[in-house]
């Protein structure tokens, strides 16, 4: 006779505070405001003590690099869970952005503060122009379209041997110091953030979810597709420029790697570490898996074996994504019941 | 009536290679009026839909809407004319809740444009609009039916749901491709006044519908349509007493109980 195991499920409980709407909450106590307020809080002073708490240059060096990181899966995020575009456009971005602050500080001599937000605007026109006649298509080929400029830029700037060629734009301006350049990025990143997640819930960012979800009956309602696919792609190619206009600004060289595959690749790996289609999440995913690359570094040429194990470890054992499995956590109770 | 027809469909013909899904099909719709539109399946009635308001391009033949061409415009300026349709496969945005769906069109421009403080803007707020809406269609204000997700609402809420998509552009024409099928007998009956009601407050109706005594019951005028052409048009009981529509479209036998029932 077999032993009759126990059966047991987890049930779950909503612990969530009494809202009256999507934006408005009806807050009863301190405890409650400190359970809406707390997690934002916890997050924004995060990231801008980060600067301060980390001991050396290069880990400092490390902050710039994430943030550049964190606005790409923002970017990346954004087109893919909002708009129904899997982007595979960083590098094409970030080496359209890059380039064209180069341009603008070495030609036209303009300081940091000002090539930066120039190069953002220009570079997100130009990107938008290059994407826009794969904008009226549905399925895959925005993907392969945005893998490939970044290849064949790349190709051009080699050939022709404009730009500096293969040895790029040097001597390009930095920042006046450390600190501007530190919190500059931190600013931008925390300031798309938190307007990306709003603009999704305003009407233009149901219309973007509407997108995704029925293009069909987006049309039907009289709406052009390829107007808001076009405005999507102009809010995601700015992130991603600014991106780049400030990565070749604290190099202070703008060369072919500023198109490398990275750019494009990590954003997605982010992504999936951080949980698809929560924005927060997939920044969080930036900023804990560029630091374990640079953790990585001392194992030499195996550090892209151990990247690739935590990676997958991520995807078989939280597959859902930090940010949304700890929403859970929070906004649940959760306990054993026997059947 | 002497009045110029509201939408003119002149020798329309698709061809999806060598298959004619319409052949030469015209007929004129007057302003105010509810034309049904009947057939075997395949006869071609979606297709007509689609070629109508943009989302196929036609082989020959043209549409007229208030007398200016309308074929070839693609499907989101044809909408935004006033020709809007629903769709025979529901198509509500799933992933948000049924009042979010409507502030979708309410967001187009036709809906800016002609709904005065109803279009949103700055005076009204869209939410509130929408909800407003959907009551029109029987979604209850005070139940939650409004604010559940399109993914669980039941097919009856979502056949208003397309309807209320088409009605939130302030629409001249709304195209119903099948709205009554897949409902229970009760949900029809619901369904019948609301569209008589649309009828009575001006908008005018075409009707694809497999539910004939319903159809019967509101239409103005039937459309026969069979392997992509046009067999007659008329009253239902022309149409009822017609020899070529029985032979083609009910069966010989099935004729007697279709007309016991009606």
């Amino acid at each position: 006779m077999k032993a009759q195991h126990e059966q047991r499920r987890k049930e779950r409980l909503d612990r969530g505070i009494k809202v009256r709407s999507d934006g408005i909450y009806a807050l009863m106590s301190w405890r409650e405001l400190c359970y809406l307020v707390l997690p934002r809080l916890v997050l924004i002073v995060g990231i801008l003590m980060l600067p301060l708490l980390m001991p050396t240059m290069y880990w400092q060096r490390v902050i710039s690099i994430v943030c550049i990181y964190a606005l790409l899966t923002l970017s990346f995020d954004f087109l893919a869970h909002f708009v129904g575009l899997v982007s595979l456009g960083g590098a094409f971005f970030i080496g359209t952005g890059g380039y064209l602050a180069a341009i603008l500080n070495q030609s036209l001599g303009l300081p940091p503060l000002l090539s930066i937000p120039l190069a953002t605007v220009i570079g997100a026109i130009i990107c938008t122009l290059f994407l826009l006649p794969c904008l009226p298509l549905r399925g895959v080929y925005f993907a392969i379209v945005t893998l490939m400029y970044p290849l064949l830029l790349m190709r051009v700037i080699e050939a022709l041997n404009i730009l500096g060629g293969t040895d790029g734009i040097v001597g390009i301006g930095s920042f006046a110091n450390r600190w501007v350049e530190q919190y500059f990025i931190i600013i931008m990143v925390l300031l798309f953030l938190f307007g990306v997640r709003r603009l999704v819930n305003q009407d233009l960012g149901l219309v973007f979810r509407a997108v995704k979800d029925n293009d069909q009956a987006v049309r039907a309602s009289g709406m052009s597709i390829t107007y808001y696919k076009t405005i999507a792609v102009f809010i995601a190619s700015a992130m991603g420029c600014l991106g780049g206009a400030y990565l070749v600004h604290i190099y202070m060289w703008a060369g072919l790697s500023t198109f490398a595959l990275d750019f494009s690749i990590l954003p997605i790996a982010a992504t999936v570490i951080g949980g698809a289609g929560t924005l927060v999440g997939p920044v969080l995913g930036a900023f804990i898996l560029v630091p374990i690359s640079e953790l990585l570094r001392a194992f030499g040429t195996l550090r892209i074996v151990f990247y690739a194990l935590i990676l997958l470890a991520f995807i078989v054992f939280r597959s859902e994504g930090i940010m949304v499995y700890s929403q859970r956590k929070y906004h649940q109770f959760e306990k054993w019941v026997r059947v | 009536m002497n009045a110029p027809p509201l939408l003119q469909v002149n020798q329309v013909t698709k061809a999806f290679g060598g298959i004619f899904a319409l052949n030469d099909v015209s007929f004129d719709l007057h302003e105010g009026e509810i034309l049904g539109i009947i057939g075997p399946n395949g006869s071609g009635k979606t297709t007509l839909v689609n070629c109508i308001t943009g989302f196929i391009d036609l082989t020959a033949g043209e549409v007229l809407f208030r007398g200016r061409v309308i074929s070839g415009k693609p499907a989101h300026k044809i909408a935004d004319m006033g020709v809007t349709r629903t769709f025979q496969i529901m198509r509500p945005y799933f992933s948000l809740p049924a009042y979010k769906n409507l502030v979708i069109p309410l967001f187009a421009p036709r809906a800016k444009r002609t709904g005065g403080w109803r279009g949103g803007g700055k005076l009204g707020d869209r939410n509130t609009v929408s909800i407003d809406i959907l009551e029109e269609l029987g979604f209850e204000r005070e139940s939650f039916v409004p604010y559940k997700m399109a993914s669980n609402l039941p097919t009856g809420y979502l056949k208003r749901l397309e309807l209320a998509r088409c009605l939130a552009l302030n629409p001249e024409i709304i195209i119903c491709d099948e709205v009554f099928s897949g409902l229970s007998m009760s949900e029809i009956a619901s369904m019948v006044p609301l569209m008589e009601r649309l009828q009575m407050e001006g908008i005018t109706l075409i009707m694809i519908e497999h539910r004939l005594r319903e159809l019967f019951r509101v239409a103005n005028r039937i459309m026969v349509l069979n392997f992509g052409e046009k067999l007659m048009e008329g009253t239902a009981e022309e149409v009822m007493a017609d020899e070529k529509v029985k032979e083609a479209y009910f069966g010989s036998e099935e004729v007697e109980e279709v007309m016991e029932h009606a």
